[in-house]
């Protein structure tokens, strides 16, 4: 199994609990808004600590209460594309690229700047300031930057929940692409049952408690 | 300098060396409090908070007083700086440096406060996953993000210590050449008749001054803002 999950996750006065394990490939965490999908990515990523329970990454631990194990974002390369891309304001398309890249140790680059620039179609972007990209524009640049960081799995909440019909459409066949030819494991969080029917490999539902 | 007399020229280079000093001590602690009050919850940090903010509520001469006790010659810090370092504030252009300080520090902390809380802790977020560090991010992220605030707090402190007066006058004196600063030097011109001209330039120069002050700043938080528009003030 490549996700395998078990946590329980304390958010203000409820708690959330993700169960499941996955294959590679893409695995849809679908369910409604506020059941607490994105409590669960960010716990995978390292940004939200658990209550307890157990993650594990491709049979590396990232994160287990029982031994104390608790790796900082930085060291588990989980590339995460969020919802409102977060490109950094005060850089260029090409800094905010090269971010991860020039973080990322040599053996981990499996992707190098110029095939994730033309996979993605962004050779014009490159010399604009970050907040200046229209909603689809910065999406490519937000999935650019975390495939370039070296990433052994693509986390991504609801990343074309902002855009329109139209763009939707052109980055739904760039998570093909990756999912395909990259064939780079997701984890896709959505609320919407035509998104997760065409795109996922594996369902697994979250439920409000 | 050929406009200014020599005696202005001292009390112009003077100023401007008590307030870069004391900018300059001051950045790395307001920056440190502003970080911990924007950031962190403890116990006490209402207690802090007042205290940083004290010079700004409490009467300058009444800051001046508690530093005479604290740094003079028989008060605590000052014996301690003295026994162990060999250096006295007193009457000394430092001691100026260090009222100018201690006033500065309130409008430094605040400005600085508020821009990091005015930071998206997402962006830090998104940094991590990428690969940065907590040092990477702060210095790669964070400070940039905050840098338009980080200068309109020097601005501010800079301005706030050109124009101290009460809190220097009261630790250090009014002498000439050691802690006569411009506000001080004018407030001499005034106690005695027909020196109308002589304030006058020493007022002009003090509005030069903070002018200068205001553009600089400007114009470095255009070039910090990269473009979006940070304003200091």
């Amino acid at each position: 199994m490549f996700f395998e999950i078990d946590i329980v996750i304390r958010r203000g006065g409820r708690r959330i609990s993700g169960d499941f394990k996955a294959l590679s490939g893409l695995t849809a965490l679908f369910g409604p808004s506020g059941a607490g999908k994105t409590s669960v990515l960010d716990a995978v990523a390292g940004l939200l600590r658990p209550e307890r329970g157990r993650i594990a990454v491709n049979g590396e631990v990232l994160f287990d209460s029982d031994s104390a194990i608790d790796l900082p974002p930085e060291q588990r390369a989980c590339g995460y594309v969020f919802q409102d891309g977060r490109l950094f304001p005060h850089r260029t398309v090409r800094q905010n690229l090269l971010f991860g890249w020039n973080l990322a140790p040599q053996d981990r680059r499996w992707l190098s700047p110029d095939e994730a620039i033309s996979f993605l179609g962004i050779e014009q972007l490159m010399d604009r300031m970050a907040p200046t990209l229209s909603g689809g524009e910065a999406q490519r640049v937000a999935i650019g930057r975390a495939l370039l960081s070296g990433p052994r799995c693509l986390l991504m909440d609801e990343p074309l929940a902002s855009l329109d019909q139209a763009r939707r459409e052109e980055i739904m066949q760039v998570i093909e692409r990756i999912r395909d030819e990259l064939k780079l494991p997701i984890l896709y969080v959505s609320h919407d049952r035509d998104e997760v029917d065409r795109l996922a490999d594996q369902v697994i539902p979250i439920h409000p408690k | 300098m050929t406009i200014l007399s020599p005696s202005e020229w001292q009390v112009v280079a003077l100023s401007l060396r008590v307030s870069c000093l004391a900018i300059l001590v001051t950045l790395p602690f307001a920056f440190a409090l502003a970080w911990v009050l924007a950031r962190r919850s403890f116990p006490g940090k209402v207690l802090l908070d007042a205290l940083v903010h004290l010079p700004l509520v409490l009467p300058p001469v009444v800051t001046g007083w508690l530093l005479l006790i604290a740094f003079g010659a028989n008060g605590p810090v000052g014996r301690l700086l003295a026994d162990w370092f060999g250096v006295t504030l007193m009457f000394r252009w430092t001691g100026a440096a260090l009222a100018a300080a201690v006033m500065a520090l309130p409008l430094m902390v605040r400005a600085m406060r508020l821009s990091l809380e005015s930071v998206d802790r997402r962006y830090e977020s998104a940094a991590r996953t990428l690969g940065a560090g907590k040092w990477r991010t702060f210095f790669e992220v964070t400070l940039p993000l905050a840098s338009p605030g980080v200068v309109a707090g020097m601005v501010l402190g800079l301005a706030r210590s050109l124009g101290e007066f009460g809190a220097t006058v009261t630790f250090v004196s009014n002498i000439p050449g050691q802690t006569r600063t411009l506000p001080l030097a004018i407030y001499t011109g005034l106690q005695l008749p027909g020196n109308e001209v002589a304030v006058t330039r020493l007022a002009l120069i003090s509005v030069a001054l903070s002018l200068g002050a205001l553009v600089l700043s400007e114009w470095l938080a255009r070039r910090s803002g990269h473009g979006r528009g940070g304003h200091v003030l």
